[in-house]
């Protein structure tokens, strides 16, 4: 029977073929929390009376979202998961090192593997052709110390994108414009599979954007075939022996079918106070919205190419009087990177502030958390009431471009008038 | 178990049950707790009384994977969250914890119904109504490990999963 991703890469992890609708055990490749979630599992491990963990190159602990941290509770909880990592001998990415999903692009993910990670961000990993999806502190303790969890074989739906994306428009865009269409629970316990020559033109950069935000759909993953694109990656990251091909079978069942036509996008803004409250920047509710804080990063948009992609709108500008620029690099080779090209020299020069890398303001704790009704558009992947630390706040996504345009103009803007 | 019912609209995320401004408490649970639903309705962290029910609309506990939000409701008594759907982790999360989640049509409940789980049969009574409101069956590995009280009660018994 022909199988759709999600069933293959399942099926490869339970040792025998299974089907959307299925309950199975499944062999867990790699399992990982962050700051948040962390100290928790830890608990939950010791709960269960179980060895520290079953394959401690296959577990890692990310400090990320505290990093560096603001509290002394949070930095407790950090001294909890350093002597954990020690003492357990997984892999610790310690303050300044990085978005957990995006270290793990650079360094493990790889095509056919299964991987599990204490935050909703880790479905990030079907970019690169790998089954991940996030769940909960006790799930992960679990997987840690046992290298098993269990799941329902999801449905799945096919997103087929073709037509060439005009200038200014970028995948944070079909995802947005995706979301609007399905609306926050469109794909909730499906897969999100994406296909067509759109796609297939992503590098994996662009690939990631849409993959981490398949949960902002309800999506408990978002796929895509590995290819040319993802054997360049790895082999740029040094792992070129990563590489394995994984197809969805032709025939193979999907619950929908949904035709995007990337032609006729635009760059898109997604409302407050819920990510599927989507509007084209052209619509006029987008007008005269000012912005106080315009933030590049997160999980969602932390790459090199996101930041280029800003770049190249505010280099020789500045930003406006009254609105702030916060640049958060999505890792630590990213931040070298932003360096060496002359990013940085732009950033600055635009007025920008730049962070340490990690989740920066993105979980609404630290380094940019913004004031009782200010407006911040943002680079990142959800705006739910309080998402940056302030419930009196107004947060709207966009790509990092439109993101830079609104700097320039200090009100949301559409980032075609500078390209 | 049986108590009133606390209603909340559509799509509570997780950031309104447990907020990112409060992140530095999570290493503390009592204290997280104190804030529990702060940002949806403040008046439920000071008026819920044991037993009583959450009950959402669509797509309840959206966002992030902090099992913190499904557990401060735990914790603050509650003997159920029922809502229309329910956003993949937080559904799991609960069942983790051993905190009941079921899917019912919570339309006609309104604020302040008596209520009443019956977990076993599949039903949520409403006694202000005089209604019965039935939910799906849900597989039994999801039934075993609520009925241990927990994932990890239910590893500690069973010594892995038993999905059949
Ligand atoms: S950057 Fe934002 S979305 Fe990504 S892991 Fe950090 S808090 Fe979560």
């Amino acid at each position: 029977m022909p199988l759709t991703l999600a069933e293959k890469l399942i099926s490869m992890h339970a040792g025998r073929e299974v089907r959307a609708g299925e309950l199975t055990v499944v062999k867990v490749d790699f399992a990982y929390v962050q700051d948040w979630t962390g100290p928790l599992t830890v608990d939950k491990i010791a709960e269960l009376g179980a060895g520290l963990s079953s394959a401690p190159s296959h577990t890692a602990v990310f400090i990320d979202h505290a990093s560096p941290s603001s509290f002394r509770e949070v930095s407790s909880g950090h001294v909890k998961l350093r002597e954990y990592a020690r003492s357990s001998g997984c892999l610790l990415h310690d303050v300044g090192e990085g978005v957990s999903h995006l270290v793990l692009g650079e360094k493990i993910t790889a095509p056919g593997m299964l991987m599990v990670g204490a935050d909703s961000h880790t479905c990030q990993g079907g970019a690169l052709g790998a089954f991940a999806t996030g769940m909960g502190s006790t799930d992960i303790a679990v997987a840690i110390a046992t290298g098993e969890t269990w799941m329902l074989v999801p449905e799945a739906i096919r997103v087929e994108v073709t037509g060439r994306l005009k200038p200014g428009v970028y995948s944070k865009d079909i995802i947005l414009y995706l979301i609007g269409l399905i609306g926050s629970d469109g794909a909730t316990y499906q897969s999100l599979e994406f296909f067509g020559e759109t796609i297939e033109s992503l590098s994996i950069p662009g690939r990631t954007t849409i993959s981490s935000m398949a949960v902002e759909a309800g999506g408990k993953c978002g796929l895509f075939e590995p290819d040319g694109h993802t054997l360049e990656w790895l082999r740029e990251n040094g792992r070129e022996g990563d590489y394995r091909e994984i197809k969805a079978d032709r025939g193979a069942h999907y619950a929908r079918v949904i035709k995007i036509d990337a032609a006729s996008l635009e760059p898109m803004v997604s409302f407050p106070h819920m990510v599927d409250n989507t509007r084209p920047v052209s619509h006029p509710d987008c007008r005269n919205v000012p912005v106080h804080q315009a933030y590049l990063g997160s999980t969602t948009n932390g790459y090199f190419e996101d930041f280029e992609a800003a770049a190249k709108v505010l280099k020789g500008r500045h930003a406006a009087p009254g609105a702030r620029l916060v640049i958060t690099p999505g890792t630590k080779s990213v931040y070298r990177k932003m360096m060496s090209s002359g990013l940085m020299d732009v950033f600055l020069d635009a007025g920008g502030v730049i962070n340490s890398p990690g989740c920066g303001a993105c979980p609404g704790s630290h380094e940019g958390i913004l004031g009782d009704g200010e407006n911040c558009v943002a680079s990142i992947n959800r705006n739910f009431k309080g998402r940056m630390g302030n419930p009196r706040a107004f947060v709207y996504l966009a790509s990092p471009a439109t993101v830079a345009a609104s700097a320039i103009e200090g009100k949301l803007a559409d980032p075609r008038r500078y390209l | 178990m049986s108590g009133k019912a606390w209603k909340f609209g559509d799509n509570i995320s997780t950031d309104l049950i447990a907020a990112g401004r409060y992140a530095h408490l999570r290493t503390n649970l009592p204290e997280l707790a104190k804030h529990v639903l702060e940002d949806a309705r403040d008046e439920f962290r000071t008026g819920v009384k044991q037993g009583d029910f959450v009950v959402g609309g669509r797509n309840f506990g959206l966002g992030s994977s902090r099992e913190h939000a499904p557990t401060i409701i735990k914790m603050a008594g509650t003997s159920c969250v029922a809502a229309k759907s329910f956003a993949r982790i937080f559904f799991r999360n609960c069942i983790n914890i051993g905190l009941p989640a079921v899917r019912v049509d919570t339309d006609r409940i309104d604020d302040g119904d008596e209520l009443e789980l019956d977990l076993a049969a599949g039903v949520l009574r409403d006694r202000t109504k005089g209604m019965e409101l039935s939910f799906p069956p849900m597989p039994k590995v999801m039934t075993d490990i609520l009925s241990a009280g927990g994932l990890v009660p239910y590893l500690k018994k069973n010594k892995g999963f038993k999905l059949a």
